[in-house]
């Protein structure tokens, strides 16, 4: 059975929103930073679906920049995260309020 | 079978750039003095900027273009990180971080907006902006010890990543409606297939100003900036609401004008209740703030809304307005910052306004310079604040935005008390105490350029806006 692109770009758009969900209804920093893997991972099926029903490889090639991007994100987000647990043994952002904007 | 080389004279800036930052990366290893790795940063970026004069052209298929709007922002981007190096020596000290890797951050981070400058496709200007942003949250946390410095980073970055989510997925749509992520190939494939007016393309457009919203801080996307801007070491906040900014901009010229050129209408109705929303945020928060670095943050918020003026306008002589207008903004707000900088030394901070009472009679110097900055940022003749305000006016009013200058100027008057309360404490005001001021021969010499450059931009503006003019061709 053939999947049309539709179902994927579906797909696509439920998992970044469940990212964009998770990021503004959730507290807690590690499961926010698990959020924006989501939004980039639901990013990335709409590039592969789309790079595959257009035919053309640039789709594939930017979602392999965002994976590798996504890495370094995650590592600079973490040593963030460690950085300010040392400083106040938190990860809830509630808590984080030195400077309210 | 040979493979093509491809034309690398268009990426040697980037190219020169990337190999320097890497040797003062190594160097930071071997030289225990770090005073001496700044001075190698500052001597190497200013001859790597010599690089730029003879590249024209584009290479990588098309992916990366080096034209004079990019040779320009890059200008920019050189000053910068010249003037933020050069007020950061002492500063870094002061606050016990004096470690080496906060120059080749810099270094990285002037990549990523070179890079930015000078993409003519999606995926060069995600990796770009990825370079840039990526380097600024680790800069923005770099008083690790410091509860205030790791939140401003903390914040930085999750809203950061936030934002690069919503610019990937306005790509992917903007992808799957054109098939190809080249900046003109999407736009001769809009004109051809006549899709303004498109909802999916409006959607994508809607991310994308999301985004880029994000970059350069405007509202209603603004909510981090002053946070990160208080908490980020002075020297970094200096740094950020100049480089990022403008690298911001740069992307949204060329993404907005070549890219979205056929629906110029449709971004124009998003961008001007932005710029109306992010003039009024800006002005009137700042009028309320008694830290000195936020009410410059909220003053850096302003800044962008008279800038995208230039952007509403959408023809060349709002662009080079908007380039002119950006450019005379980092040397001022350098400057600014160069003042700030000084007034913080061990176990002072030298934030509140309060600590400016009376500085015109404890060190008439320093209140002089701050006077200068603080008028040209009002946008007062003789200074340069008043050139880039006039131009983007001028080009605003040219292009038939009559009222949308007159709510602007009204703001700009607003933003007056703000900015004329720190030069009210600084001379009409007794001294309670004696402030020590921090100075250095580098941060002197960052104060002496800055304020030569608002002096002279102020009274002689048409070099450069000549120069702004003549960049602008064969954009």
């Amino acid at each position: 059975m053939a999947v049309p692109l539709s179902w994927y770009m579906l797909l696509s758009l439920a998992v970044f929103s469940i990212g964009v969900f998770g990021f503004l209804s959730r507290r807690n920093i590690i499961i926010m930073l698990m959020s924006i893997e989501l939004m980039l991972n639901g990013v990335n099926i709409n590039l592969i679906a789309l790079s595959h029903y257009i035919q053309d490889l640039r789709g594939q090639i930017l979602a392999f920049f965002v994976i590798a991007v996504a890495a370094a994100e995650a590592a600079i987000g973490l040593a963030i995260v460690i950085a300010m647990f040392r400083n106040r043994a938190t990860a809830h952002v509630d808590e984080i309020k030195e400077m309210q904007g | 079978m040979n493979f093509p080389l491809p034309d690398l004279n268009p990426v040697m800036p980037e190219i020169l750039m990337t190999a320097f930052a890497l040797i003062v990366l190594l160097l930071d290893l071997l030289i225990k003095k770090k005073e001496a790795v700044a001075v190698i940063s500052i001597a190497g970026t200013a001859i790597i900027s010599l690089s730029l004069l003879k590249t024209t052209g584009s290479t990588f298929g098309g992916m990366y273009i080096a034209d004079g709007y990019s040779t320009f922002f890059k200008i920019i981007f050189f000053i910068n990180v010249i003037l933020t190096i050069l007020i950061s020596i002492k500063y870094i000290a002061v606050e016990r971080v004096n470690y080496g890797e906060y120059y080749s951050l810099i270094l990285f981070s002037t990549i990523g907006m070179m890079i930015m400058a000078s993409a003519s496709d999606l995926i060069t200007l995600y990796l770009g902006l990825e370079l840039m942003a990526l380097s600024t949250y680790v800069l923005a946390g770099f008083i690790r010890h410091n509860l205030k410095s790791t939140e401003s980073a903390l914040k930085y970055f999750l809203l950061g990543a936030f934002s690069s989510g919503f610019l990937l997925y306005g790509i992917s749509i903007v992808y799957g409606l054109t098939g190809t992520t080249d900046l003109r190939l999407i736009a001769t494939f809009i004109t051809e297939r006549g899709l303004s007016g498109n909802l999916s393309l409006l959607l994508a457009i809607g991310m994308l100003t999301v985004a880029f919203g994000f970059k350069i801080a405007a509202a209603p996307f603004h909510m981090w900036a002053p946070d990160v801007y208080e908490g980020a070491p002075t020297s970094i906040t200096a740094f950020m609401s100049v480089g990022p900014k403008a690298a911001g901009f740069a992307v949204i010229g060329r993404v907005f004008m070549i890219a979205f050129a056929a629906v110029k209408a449709d971004w124009a109705t998003i961008l001007i209740p932005i710029s109306i929303l992010t003039m009024a945020v800006g002005n009137i928060v700042a009028l309320s703030q008694t830290n000195i670095k936020r009410m410059l943050a909220y003053s850096s918020i302003a800044h962008a809304g008279y800038a995208l003026l230039g952007i509403i306008t959408a023809n060349s002589e709002g662009i080079s307005s908007m380039m002119n207008y950006l450019f005379i903004y980092a040397f001022m707000n350098i400057g600014a910052f160069a003042v700030i900088i000084m007034l913080r030394s061990e176990g002072i901070k030298g934030e509140d306004l309060s600590d400016y009472e009376g500085l015109s009679k404890t060190h008439p110097l320093a209140a002089a310079l701050m006077l200068i900055f603080m008028f040209s940022l009002t946008g007062i003749p003789p200074t340069a604040g008043f050139i880039g305000k006039l131009y983007v006016f001028m080009a605003a009013i040219n292009a038939g935005y009559t009222w949308l200058v007159i709510v602007a100027v009204i703001f700009s008057a607003i933003s007056a008390y703000f900015y004329l309360r720190v030069v009210m404490y600084m001379y009409m005001r007794d001294p309670k105490t004696e402030l020590p001021l921090t100075t250095s021969f580098t941060n002197g010499l960052a104060l002496a350029v800055t304020t030569a450059a608002v002096l002279i931009i102020g009274v002689f503006p048409t070099m450069l806006v000549e120069f702004a003019r003549a960049a602008l061709k064969g954009f």
